[in-house]
């Protein structure tokens, strides 16, 4: 069978004048693709690089301005004087405080994170997989400011908690752990404990997914290589997935420690009156109007988390991500 | 891993625990459920004294949350909207070509949700009194703007890495020119991509409190409304209903956004 | 280098086409000729820059320098929705959310042609390529060898003057590979279109092409007929590549040849012979034993250690059953013999 034999032509410009200027202008992207890339870049850039990046700058060089004590203006002339002011000892409580909250929340989401990130990662079939998938997902998108509310009405002294307490007539126990010293308190909601249960509670998806992807990610033949080799399941899982989920782990630490380095809603609806770094920030630029001084203690979680991030990148975390 | 092939099963230890984990994770959303229907009104008293639905008819009439819903269903729309546009736009000049200053335009556009909300929110504040500008609905839709960027761009980079570049030299081979190639092969494949971007960014800006707080004039968000509602007793009932309607407002998209992905997955 | 039949027009001209990747020549100074109804092969090793070259006539690549000409038109600066070349893509490139019928009138719904026309078009071209029935399906529901001719369809459908196959058969199992290669060729020859055929299998290129180019880092070092290539290659990496070949070098062949080049010889045309058998005037010689022999069906292959130092390849048609071949054993002294004038004498 012969295809109709009459030559077309070699090079098409398609019909219609009104597509023609739509064909240049892509003829014209097609010949310089450096172009097309700055066009499909350009919003992005005005938008973020000048508006967001820009905020950012501005934000820095307040840090090294200060404010004047007397006038209650800010004092346009570069100085070292608010970044001194961070030595306080009320200040360096501060950045203690919270850092080790951090740390401790990190921690907790690790442990408690761990049983369903590895359950999800070996042990769900497809469909159980995707149900939990979405249990998970549903806490991490949904309302924060309501899920930290839920932990007021919980904690509340009439609250949910207390009340299974009683049942369980566990009451001494609970006054006992209350007086603990430093983070212990009146009641849970006012107690540093209480703001490390939300803190673990309100982050823990974002520990549980890196998790169940590091575990993914083993491979099977692994674990069978080592029951070959003979070792018993406790010590498969010691010498041979743990290590492996570690960096997993790491990048889900990422998150927890560096949001609850910045966050200054939760201690103030669970917790004594002392200041996180997030609360100590937003006290500062309010009614104070200390931007500079806001600005500056802005920097030090920015700092602790570079730090953080480098030593998180050391251990692996970034391929985990 | 398949446990199937490794022949073990998870044990009954590791299934109590994830149980435990899943409760935990879910059992403070069903306590406002609970406490949005009870007859109490002024403490949180626990188990509630009767269960009533009046507190809902209550809050469907209270003006100060309709202008709060409200305000953050424009917002979030908005922002959303936006963010369709610059991160479908940026992950189309990001997803392949190796160019200078990719990184650091990626690394921009992650920016700001990696950095702790509290300084995306004071630097906004200070850059827009700066310039004098007075916060209104349109600051609001600023601050969100630029964080809801980064999902719908994770999305869509992440199906366009996946979609084999052949289809579009095949379109282009077949006389399409880039627009057409676009219209017809590209935006198709990336369309729910977009959609599951779209409705997580929806969600995660509606929901949104600190940015908000500090970009925000005498408006309240949603969840600004609430935050403000938690030193206020008697308004509890109120409060814990409008709890309740922002999980539900959010629980849809969210759950669109997972079938979404699921679906272009398999096929 | 190239070589054209001045009675056919020249479909595609490529003049001095460079394709340069920072300091990695892909294509490397390129002057070719393709003749209108032509099956013509480019063959290499991968990174040689067949690909890039077809690339560069289909227009995904800009090239750093030279010209290409499309039946006497320059196309360099053409954007490849406006060049009348079709792809046939080595990953068959079906879109995924069309239909099969969907896929093939894409083309066609771009140049605005009628709904009804398009549809009829269509499905011509799968009662060519022999499967008329499969238009309401997905790509993802056919198998390798399917999606390969409704690529070639989608393509042809297009009616191109020059259609470019991208090793289109690499994925397929031998069997389906043999027979899409006839296909193939016939579909060409029916239809009468110039098709520039990749591959890096030489007994592809040998079965379908009319020409042969070879390439080799980026250069042609040989064009021509299949026999051409075949049976006088001009440089030894031609005379390796196509086929396997014996390469003596000059050290070992000059006792042999009485010449001091190294020389090719291709492993059928030896013959085996005993050990003092004569020598014809045509025919030159060399003694060895037995080293390796290689049952394959077809024919048994024997290596043989040469007592002058090398070793030679030959195979020998089983036109006997193996009973016969048994007799040849591994240490036993024998005789080679081949025609003076099936000697490739190399250059380098």
């Amino acid at each position: 069978m012969a295809i109709d034999t009459k030559p077309s032509p070699v090079t098409s410009s398609i019909q219609g004048d009104n597509t023609s200027s739509l064909r240049r202008i892509a003829n014209y992207f097609y010949q310089h693709p450096n172009y097309a890339l700055l066009a499909l870049l350009l919003p992005i850039l005005l938008w973020l690089g000048v508006v967001y990046v820009g905020s950012l700058l501005a934000l820095i060089t307040q840090s090294f301005y200060s404010l004047d004590q007397f006038t209650g203006l800010i004092s346009r002339e570069f100085t070292l004087e608010t970044y001194a002011q961070l030595f306080t000892i009320a200040n360096i409580e501060i950045f203690t405080r919270t850092t080790v909250m951090a740390a401790v929340v990190t921690v907790t989401c690790a442990v408690v994170a761990f049983p369903l990130g590895y359950f999800m990662g070996r042990f769900a079939g497809p469909r159980q997989k995707g149900i939990l998938y979405l249990m998970v997902l549903l806490p991490l998108w949904s309302s924060y400011i309501v899920r930290v509310y839920s932990w007021k009405l919980i904690l509340a002294q009439e609250g949910m908690f207390n009340w299974l307490v009683t049942q369980l007539q566990l009451n001494g126990l609970l006054d006992m752990v209350l007086s603990i010293p430093v983070i212990g308190g009146p009641s849970l909601s006012i107690s540093f404990i209480g703001t490390w249960i939300v803190f673990v509670y309100i982050w823990l998806p974002y520990m549980i997914l890196p998790i169940q992807a590091a575990v993914e990610r083993v491979p099977s033949s692994l674990l069978q290589a080592s029951a070959d080799l003979g070792a018993k399941p406790g010590t498969t899982f010691r010498k041979v997935i743990l290590p492996m989920v570690f960096p997993g782990m790491v990048a889900g630490s990422i998150f927890t420690f560096s949001l609850t380095l910045g966050d200054y809603i939760i201690p103030g609806v669970i917790g004594n009156s002392r200041y996180f770094i997030g609360q100590a920030v937003y006290a500062h630029q309010g009614t104070a109007g200390n931007i500079p001084l806001a600005a500056a203690m802005t920097v030090v979680p920015i700092v602790i988390m570079i730090v953080y991030l480098l030593i998180a990148r050391r251990l692996g975390a970034f391929d985990a991500l | 891993m398949r446990s199937k092939s490794f022949g073990q099963d998870a044990g009954i230890g590791l299934k109590i625990a994830t149980g435990l984990v899943l409760l935990f994770l879910h059992f403070p959303v069903w306590v406002i459920f609970l406490y949005a229907f009870t007859t109490e009104e002024a403490s949180f008293r626990f188990p509630p004294p009767g269960l009533t639905t009046q507190w809902i008819g209550v809050t469907l009439q209270r003006e100060d949350f309709w202008e709060a819903f409200s305000l953050s269903l424009r917002t979030a729309s908005v922002a959303t909207l936006s963010a369709i546009v610059l991160g479908t736009l940026a992950s189309m000049a990001l997803a392949r070509t190796n160019f200078f200053g990719r990184e650091p335009i990626s690394l921009m556009i992650i920016l700001p949700i990696a950095l702790p909300g509290i300084v995306t929110g004071i630097a906004l504040r200070s850059a827009i009194s700066l310039m004098g500008i007075d916060f209104s609905y349109w600051t609001i839709v600023l601050g969100h703007a630029t964080f809801t960027v980064v999902i719908v761009y994770n999305n869509v980079v992440a199906r366009l890495r996946r979609t084999s570049h052949s289809l579009t030299e095949a379109s282009m081979d077949l006389g399409a020119s880039p627009f057409q190639t676009f219209r017809y092969i590209i935006l198709p494949r990336i369309s729910t991509a977009i959609l599951a971007g779209a409705m997580l960014a929806f969600a995660l800006s509606f929901d949104e409190v600190i940015v908000t707080t500090f970009t925000a004039g005498q408006q309240q968000t949603l969840p600004i409304w609430i935050f403000s509602q938690l030193t206020r007793p008697r308004d509890r009932p109120v409060t814990n209903v409008a709890a309740m309607f922002v999980m539900i407002a959010t629980f849809v998209p969210i759950v669109i956004a997972y079938y979404a992905t699921r679906e272009t997955d398999e096929s | 280098m190239s070589s054209s039949t001045p009675d056919r027009e020249v479909a595609i001209r490529l003049h001095r086409l460079s394709r340069h990747f920072g300091d990695v020549k892909a294509v490397d100074d390129i002057t070719l000729d393709i003749c209108d109804g032509e099956f013509f092969t480019l063959l290499g090793p991968s990174g040689s820059g067949k690909t890039t070259c077809l690339r560069l006539v289909a227009g995904f690549e800009q090239p750093t320098s030279g010209h290409i000409e499309l039946f006497g038109e320059h196309v360099e600066s053409t954007p490849p929705y406006e060049r009348n070349v079709n792809t046939v893509f080595q990953d068959y490139a079906l879109f995924p959310h069309m239909t099969v019928e969907e896929n093939i009138a894409y083309g066609l719904m771009i140049k605005k042609v009628p709904k009804n026309e398009r549809k009829r078009r269509a499905q011509e071209m799968l009662d060519l390529v022999q499967l008329p029935n499969v238009g309401n399906r997905r790509p993802n529901q056919l198998s390798g060898g399917q999606k390969q001719r409704i690529a070639l369809a989608r393509a042809l459908v297009m009616e191109p003057r020059v259609l470019l196959l991208d090793e289109p058969l690499g994925a397929l199992d031998l069997k389906l590979r043999q027979q899409m290669q006839v296909e193939l060729k016939s579909i060409q020859q029916n239809i009468g279109i110039t098709f520039i055929f990749v591959t890096h299998d030489q007994e592809e290129a040998l079965t379908m092409s009319d020409r042969i180019a070879v390439f080799n880092a980026g250069k042609i070092e040989q064009v021509g007929t299949p026999t051409e290539v075949y049976e006088h290659p001009k440089t030894k990496f031609v005379a390796g590549f196509v086929g396997t070949t014996n390469i003596l070098d000059t050290q070992i062949a000059q006792p042999i040849t009485g010449q001091s080049t190294p020389i090719a010889i291709r492993p059928e045309k030896i013959v085996m012979e005993s050990v003092e058998s004569p020598v014809p005037e045509d025919r030159y010689f060399a003694d060895g034993s037995i080293n390796e022999i290689l049952y394959l069906g077809v024919n048994t292959r024997y290596k043989i250690a040469l007592e002058s130092g090398g070793e030679i390849v030959l195979l020998r048609q089983n036109m006997v059953e193996a009973t016969e071949q048994t007799q040849q054993q591994l240490g036993q002294r024998v005789r080679l013999l081949w025609r003076k004038d099936h000697t490739l004498h190399l250059s380098s």
